[in-house]
């Protein structure tokens, strides 16, 4: 098989177009359609068959018309150059240049689809990177290697934390930064420019790769997108021995991009619209962060998802949640009374914790501090519920112990500034602080030892 | 005629009488569904599509051409490229070397496999699952003279396959006949001839240490049996409140987070069975590293061995081949029978049975089959009854007995357990853990939600606990659930009303629940002392809670006011005892139990002497 042309589009609807008669094309493969103007398009096969072939349209069918639409069939994959050059540079979905100057030259080509990761290859992530944000630091630690989501909502400040976290991230005795990939689905150009703006004023921006695609760009190459950015994150961090956190935004807008072509090419939908595949789909484009043996570098993953009316049921945060290793929750209700960063604990995990803290970690207490702060708030908040019933004074003492409690976390835990990067330390201390205004005998999850040596309670 | 001895392999599965492979043509390419055309192919049949020779099965033919669904990536090929029948239905083989490993959905070794393709699986590997130059020390049954009648489930004899495990190498499932003749002791690889069996035909069969078996067909056994013993694993929720039989099927559902897959490591690393086989069925790489690292370091509670010598993986993530991923359950339960074979009690645990409800979904949805629920085809219910069928305590065809429990997470969208998954597995199993989101954003574990699970194996297993730990068992869980129970209703009129309505009594009841909720129920996986909970001490944890209660509310009673008993530093103690002592220090537990008896006795003389000195003031 090599390059062939043909002008026998058959069909075009919802970013697919029908070619009849094209025999030995491959599945999967790449595709270059000239339109009647002259203009070029992209595309890559998703049905071959002895007598129809189907391509899905990157830049959309819009004005195609079947007569005069040209199709090459390049006979390769989809794929990327990939060399140090990378960085620095902003690319569409495709890997094509969106900064003016030229496209990457290398002879080292991927395609962007990748292979899973053989799991007995894996390293288990076990490294704890401090975010200098306590409810991340202290209860919901991130480690090198974790795929760990914010979920949000509209309006709410999940960018100027992810930016947060990308300014302050390190390894807690290292001075080396991230690697960064940052992959951008759908969002407004003003979102897109916070971020460089953002990174260029922290410094990183040599350090960045960015891979654009704007709310006004074409949907459909946003499925691409995330998959062109990790082909390019494997390679920094496998090939180049860095450690890559990428920073995906907005995922939503990706599934919903997989859902239009879903629709159109008539997949049987399983729940609100979405394709019964989304959760496969979403999984290998998570799946390919991690620790793997042997190689020195890694690949972190903090994608944003903003909840459809704040649902966290909603398929996309819903199958999102079943894959990552836990989830940073905000919350409206904090924002609306000026916490930054918002994040709500209750909802908000991490799952990849527990091997990351403790004694040779950051502190032997951590484990215990984190499910202590836990039990109490949990606490506190059933408290605060029963208060908005029957109101505050009604509360017994022990009551409006929590209540109080409550309220110190929110403001001062949860709350801190853009600009404040609290060490792992500060954080269990302010942790212990808080926990001191309650006796003694109530920190059931505390042992005797943690007690003995930070409680400062009065008795 | 006289007819030839074979001394080509006789393989029961692999023997196909069609001599040449057969050869056709790819004609469409959807995904992981191709349509072939190769007629004569047989439903079921092992396929390699096209140049890179990737795995399939057919699942369906019509006229010419052939279905097949691919256990790998379909990119990069062609209609016109060849698809060659292999003549065989998928399936695995078994012999010892199985224990210890990590397969693929279709029982490809992948620690192998990352030898030849390094870091990403490469498609289109043939590697068997058992190791072909391994030497195993063959110890035969000395009870077999050359001569003896033998059938399907005679041991043939011994190899010892790890320190724990010895594989008895048994005549397999389909053959029979008289025993020509009984390789001695000594060390054979896996295709030594270890005997000769002529069946009734008069053909001589080659028996070697593995076998081959069809995945899709649940392995022959003589009879059913009901369950007996509890499956004890440590974890007092399951044990004490929802018990599993040896044998028994059981689900976890519960949405993202809640905890499944914490509940089934447990249940691998600390229950009472003797083989664990953990299908990792589209879920995260990282679980099945997790468990590949740590317990090999772990040591087993029974017999004091490394877990991992008695655990075996299949894995199928999330982010590899879906199809596989259907397949990846009948491989695990296939395994899991082969060792029920042998007389062993085999847990296994799939995570998670909706990811295998939804490979199915997948491919019937690009078959076009009609859906009837949320795009689930309408044959979901029978598959998933069909899968938990082939659990259960059995009397194997070498008359001994064996058990798979089989226990399945599911992962209901949206944490909604009437979904389809979730609501037909309810139907099946027997044993429900329920988890809760409240409780897991509360960090209440493990999660499970005890109003809204339950277990059919209560009267069962209260035999075992009534004989082996103590006569009370059942009165006590009784007690328990009866108070948790209450505790829910009265924290409904707190909301309403307020704490204030509440009597001390009722106060009281609120406290002896939280105690049980804290110093029972929630038990920590990450706690190094508390992770594995003994049933003595199980039963010494609850038993002090309801002694502690009961006594407060007597003495509640004789009206002593609700604050004093909430103050008693002995309620910290006791919700800290779990993680104080472990399971052999269960008399510590009884010696707090004395000690709470004399302080209640205390405050019961003083409010006893200080009221009757009132009394005598009138
Ligand atoms: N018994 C337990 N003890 C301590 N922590 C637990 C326990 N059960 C669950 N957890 C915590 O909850 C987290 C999530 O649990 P788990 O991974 O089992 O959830 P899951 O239900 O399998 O989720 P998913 O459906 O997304 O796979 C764990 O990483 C751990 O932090
Ligand atoms: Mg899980």
């Amino acid at each position: 098989m090599s390059i062939k042309e043909y002008r026998t589009a058959a069909e075009a609807r919802g970013g697919l177009l029908v070619m009849k008669h094209t025999p030995g094309v491959a599945f999967g493969d790449r595709v270059l359609i000239k339109d009647h103007g002259g203009g070029r398009r992209n595309g890559q096969v998703i049905r071959a068959s002895d007598d129809e072939t189907l391509i899905l349209v990157f830049e959309g069918v819009e004005d195609l018309d079947l007569e005069s639409t040209w199709v090459r069939f390049l006979d390769e994959p989809v794929e990327i150059a990939l060399s140090p050059e990378l960085l620095g540079r902003v690319f569409n979905g495709l890997g094509e240049p969106k900064d003016d100057r030229p496209p990457i030259l290398s002879n080292i080509r991927r395609p962007v689809g990748g292979s899973a990761i053989n799991p007995a290859a894996r390293t288990y992530p076990r490294e704890f990177i401090q975010t200098g944000i306590s409810t991340i630091d202290g209860l919901n630690s991130l480690v090198r290697g974790q795929k760990l989501p914010i979920f949000s909502g509209s309006g709410l400040p999940h960018n100027r934390l992810a930016a947060q976290i990308v300014r302050q991230a390190r390894l807690k005795d290292e001075d080396t930064s991230f690697s960064v990939v940052f992959a951008a689905m759908g969002v407004s150009y003003a979102d897109a420019k916070f971020f460089r703006d953002e990174f260029a004023s922290s410094g990183v921006l040599r350090n960045v790769v960015m891979f654009i695609n704007l709310a006004d760009d074409p949907p459909v190459e946003r499925l691409t997108l995330p998959r062109t950015a990790l082909t390019a994150a494997e390679y920094l961090a496998y090939d180049l021995d860095r450690h890559v956190l990428v920073v995906m935004t907005d995922m939503t807008y990706y599934a919903e991009a997989l859902r239009e072509v879903a629709t159109s090419k008539g997949d049987v939908p399983a729940r609100k619209g979405y394709p019964g595949y989304l959760y496969s789909d979403l999984a290998e484009i998570y799946e390919r962060c991690g620790r793997i043996h042997q190689r020195h570098g890694s690949i972190t993953m903090m994608p944003v998802v903003s909840m459809p009316s704040d649902d966290i049921t909603h398929p996309i945060p819903d199958l999102t949640g079943y894959i990552t290793e836990g989830q940073i929750v905000l919350s409206r209700e904090l924002h609306n009374q000026g916490i930054y960063p918002p994040v709500h604990i209750s909802p908000s995990l991490s799952r990849l914790m527990k091997d990351g803290i403790g004694k040779d970690d950051t502190r032997e207490d951590h484990p215990r501090v984190a499910a202590q702060l836990y039990a109490l708030y949990a606490r506190a908040l059933e408290t605060r519920n029963l208060a908005s019933i029957i109101g505050a004074d009604e509360l017994s003492e022990r009551d409006k112990r929590f209540l109080r409690f409550a309220d110190a976390f929110d403001q001062r835990f949860v709350g801190q500034g853009e600009a404040e990067d609290r060490s792992i330390e500060a954080t269990l201390n302010l942790a212990w602080e808080l926990m001191s205004s309650f006796p003694r005998d109530t920190l059931t999850r505390m042992s005797e030892t943690d007690l003995a040596k930070y409680y400062q309670g009065a008795d | 005629m006289t007819e030839p001895t074979r001394d080509t392999p006789r393989d029961p599965i692999r023997d196909n009488p069609r001599d040449n492979p057969r050869q056709g043509r790819i004609r469409d390419i959807n995904g992981p569904i191709v349509t072939i055309v190769l007629p004569g192919i047989r439903n079921g049949e092992q396929v390699r599509i096209g140049e890179l020779g990737l795995f399939g099965e057919v699942i369906s033919l019509r006229g010419e051409e052939a279905i097949v669904q691919t256990y790998e990536s379909t990119e990069g090929v062609r209609p016109g490229e060849p698809a060659v029948g292999l003549g065989w239905p998928l399936s695995v083989e078994l012999g010892p070397g199985l224990l210890g490993g990590i397969f693929d959905g279709v029982q490809r070794p992948l620690e192998k496999i990352a030898l030849q393709s390094g870091d990403y699986i490469r498609r289109g590997l043939d590697v068997p699952a058992l190791d072909r130059t391994k030497v195993w020390e063959f110890e035969p049954n000395r009870e077999l003279e050359p001569g003896a009648r033998i059938g399907p489930g005679t041991v043939l004899g011994t190899v010892q396959e790890t320190q724990t495990i010895v594989h008895r190498i048994l005549v397999p499932p389909s053959l029979g006949g008289e025993l020509d003749e009984l390789a001695p002791a000594g060390d054979y690889d896996l295709e030594a001839t270890i005997g000769r069996l002529r069946d009734a035909q008069g053909h001589t069969h080659r028996l070697k240490l593995f076998h081959r078996w069809p995945v899709r067909k649940p392995r022959p056994y003589l009879r059913r049996d009901d369950g007996v013993a509890p499956l004890i694993t440590g974890q007092r929720v399951i044990d004490t409140f929802f018990p599993q039989l040896k044998g028994g099927k059981g689900a976890v559902p519960g949405p993202f987070g809640a905890g499944k897959t914490v509940v089934q490591q447990q249940v691998a690393r600390w229950s009472n069975a003797d083989i664990v086989i953990y299908v990792g069925c589209g879920e995260r790489g990282n679980e099945l590293v997790d468990v590949l690292e740590t317990f090999p370091q772990l040591d087993d509670p029974y017999s004091g061995r490394k877990l991992m010598e008695r655990t075996l993986l299949v894995a199928n993530t999330s982010n590899m081949p879906v199809v596989a991923r259907e397949a990846s359950v009948y491989v695990g339960i296939t395994m899991a029978e082969y060792y029920r074979d042998m007389g062993y009690d085999v847990v296994m645990l799939a995570d998670s049975t909706s990811r295998w409800a939804e490979a199915l979904r997948e491919v019937s949805g690009r078959l076009g089959q009609m859906p009837v629920e949320e795009g689930y085809p309408a044959y979901l219910a029978s598959r998933l009854a069909a899968v938990y069928e082939r659990a259960g305590r059995v009397e194997t065809q070498g008359a001994g007995s064996g058990s798979v429990t089989l226990i399945g997470a599911v992962s209901p969208p949206g944490g909604d357990f009437s979904e389809p998954v979730t609501s037909h597995t309810k139907d099946i199993i027997e044993t429900f853990w329920a988890l809760s989101k409240e409780l897991a954003d509360a960090r209440h574990y493990p999660s499970i939600d005890w109003v809204t699970s339950f277990s059919g194996h209560v009267h069962t297993a209260a035999e075992w606990w009534h004989q082996e730990i103590n006569r009370d068992w059942e009165r006590r869980r009784t007690e328990a659930l009866a108070l948790l129970a209450r505790d829910a209703e009265l924290a409904r009129i707190v909301n309403l009303v307020g704490p204030e309505a509440l009597s001390s009594a009722q106060r009281w009841e609120l406290e002896g629940a939280a105690l049980i909720k804290e110093g029972v129920l929630q038990q920590s996986a990450l706690d190094e002392v508390d992770t594995f909970c003994s049933p003595r001490k199980q039963f010494a944890l609850l038993d002090l809670c309801l002694f502690i209660f009961r006594r407060g509310a007597a003495l509640i009673e004789l009206g002593v006011p609700v604050q004093e008993l909430q103050q008693l530093p002995l309620l910290a103690r006791t919700r800290r005892c779990k993680s104080m002592f472990n399971s052999d220090q269960v008399d510590q537990i009884e010696a707090l139990k004395a000690d709470a008896e004399r302080t209640f006795e205390k405050i019961r003389l003083e409010y006893a002497q200080a009221s009757a000195s009132s009394a005598g003031n009138v």
